[in-house]
């Protein structure tokens, strides 16, 4: 009943055999060894498993592994290029936008996808785009702070944008 | 959590889908978003001995009126919920939609999550249930031999429960092209975002001369389906929408309302923001100069 899939996964193909009631999340924490996509609350709530699939962020937890046949995931494993870290990492690093860090890779992994579509969101519209993610530490706002700082330094402006 | 084994088919056109369909009927559950079968599955309430994935289905991601606006909103099975929240079509002339969507769960969900998934899983707390009702949609349901268009009306059955054959698929919803003066909303109490809808209340109206040609009231979350307020949209259509009339429909959508009471509320509390939230909607319907 296994499956052979093959998957690139932050730039490199990975080809498995999985089992098709295997989850996405499963697949990449047991099988690949990414540990980063972390298992909360493993009922589509919390969005600490989520990953981007061509870009864009899905519950890993609700996916199978054989649904991502052929497609091109990124992870929090992938952020990070050439040992520099992403613009994403250096806001939360800077504006301290984790506590405990478990819902860190997935928040920004979604943060990510979000500035790549919308390079220079106001503040309402990341707190939208973090909607689907929960933070049980922090209150959000130095998360808000982090990805205001990413995208700053990613599309400086000349004047922020405000409400 | 782990789903039960079950053996994946991932079939690559329509044809061969509805063959598989035919072959495994009820052993077989369609897999499209996901984000309502895979949960249920991992908690063995669905344990299908098949998974037909559909989403490499080719023509399934339509979101177009056909007729140049005169006929049919047509809404692909594949076509997920983020892009009916991002379509611009939606926001221009489909207000009740365009409001519903991005109250659909979280913005993670919405990305994989499909209206036409939705209305077939048919949760009672389900937003588009609401939508397709208060709009007089249907679906379009093809199976190996044939297709027929099932009005909403007759499409839900009870909870989780709708008139599909196991052989069917439902390939597309449509949502008739609104009148020259039609507005809608959809207004949705939860308790955070990602919840399921408390009470959920969808309005469309169209006037002529200020006058209600066409009312649709559907409400979310307050009975063993979505229900249709049938009494108070017939209390509507002839009158214009003032203050007594709008009372008069929204006493009698509440009166329509079977809800429950649970985590989430009283029953009196729901059948009393059922009352609120139709009244609200139909006069954000008149300041949007419907009449």
């Amino acid at each position: 009943m296994h499956r052979s899939i093959t998957v690139t996964v932050n730039g490199q193909a990975r080809t498995a055999e999985v089992e098709p009631r295997m989850l996405l999340v499963h697949f990449l924490r047991e099988v690949l060894d990414l540990r980063g996509a972390h298992v909360g609350c493993d009922t589509t709530s919390c969005g600490a498993c989520a990953v981007l699939v061509d870009g864009v962020p899905v519950k890993s937890c609700t996916m199978f592994a054989v649904q991502v046949d052929g497609k091109s995931l990124t992870t929090v494993e992938g952020l990070a290029s050439n040992g520099q870290k992403h613009a994403i990492q250096e806001g939360f690093k800077e504006e301290h936008g984790l506590q405990c860090g478990f819902c860190t890779p997935a928040m920004m992994l979604v943060a990510s996808a979000l500035l790549e579509e919308n390079p220079n969101p106001s503040e309402r519209e990341i707190r939208w785009a973090i909607s689907g993610n929960l933070c049980r530490c922090t209150g959000y706002q130095n998360i808000v702070k982090a990805v205001q700082h990413a995208a700053a330094t990613l599309h400086p402006q000349p004047a922020g944008r405000t409400e | 959590m782990f789903p039960s084994e079950f053996e994946y088919l991932a079939p690559t056109t329509l044809d061969e889908a509805l063959s598989l369909l035919a072959e495994h009927a009820e052993d077989a559950k369609v897999l499209a978003g996901g984000q309502s079968l895979i949960p249920l599955m991992k908690l063995r309430f669905a344990a299908p001995a098949i998974l037909i994935d559909i989403n490499g289905l080719p023509g399934l991601s339509h979101l177009q009126e056909d007729k140049r606006g005169r006929g049919f909103l047509r809404i692909g099975a594949l076509v997920r919920n983020a892009a009916l929240e991002r379509s611009e079509l939606l926001k221009a002339r489909y207000p009740t939609m365009a409001a519903a969507a991005p109250l659909i769960s979280d913005p993670i969900v919405r990305n994989q999550g499909t209206l036409v998934g939705s209305l077939v899983h048919a949760d009672p707390q389900g937003d588009w249930g609401s939508v397709l009702l208060a709009l007089e949609g249907e679906v379009v349901a093809k199976s190996a031999t044939g297709e027929r268009r099932i009005p909403a009306t007759k499409f839900f059955d009870g909870p989780f429960t709708t008139v599909l054959r196991p052989d069917e698929l439902a390939v597309e919803a449509r949502v008739p092209a609104p009148g020259p003066r039609s507005f809608g909303t959809y207004l949705k109490l939860e308790r955070k975002v990602g919840d399921f809808a408390t009470v959920g209340v969808a309005v469309s109206v169209s006037t002529e001369r200020g006058v209600v040609t066409r009312a649709g009231i559907g409400l979310t979350g307050v009975g063993p389906a979505n229900i249709k307020a049938v009494d108070a949209e017939q209390a509507l259509v002839g009158h214009r929408l003032t203050d007594k009339a709008i009372r008069r429909a929204a006493e009698l959508a509440a009166a329509a309302s079977e809800p429950r009471t649970d985590v989430r509320g009283s029953a009196d509390y729901k059948r009393e923001v059922v009352r609120v939230y139709v009244a609200r909607g139909l006069h954000q319907a008149l300041a949007a100069k419907a009449a």
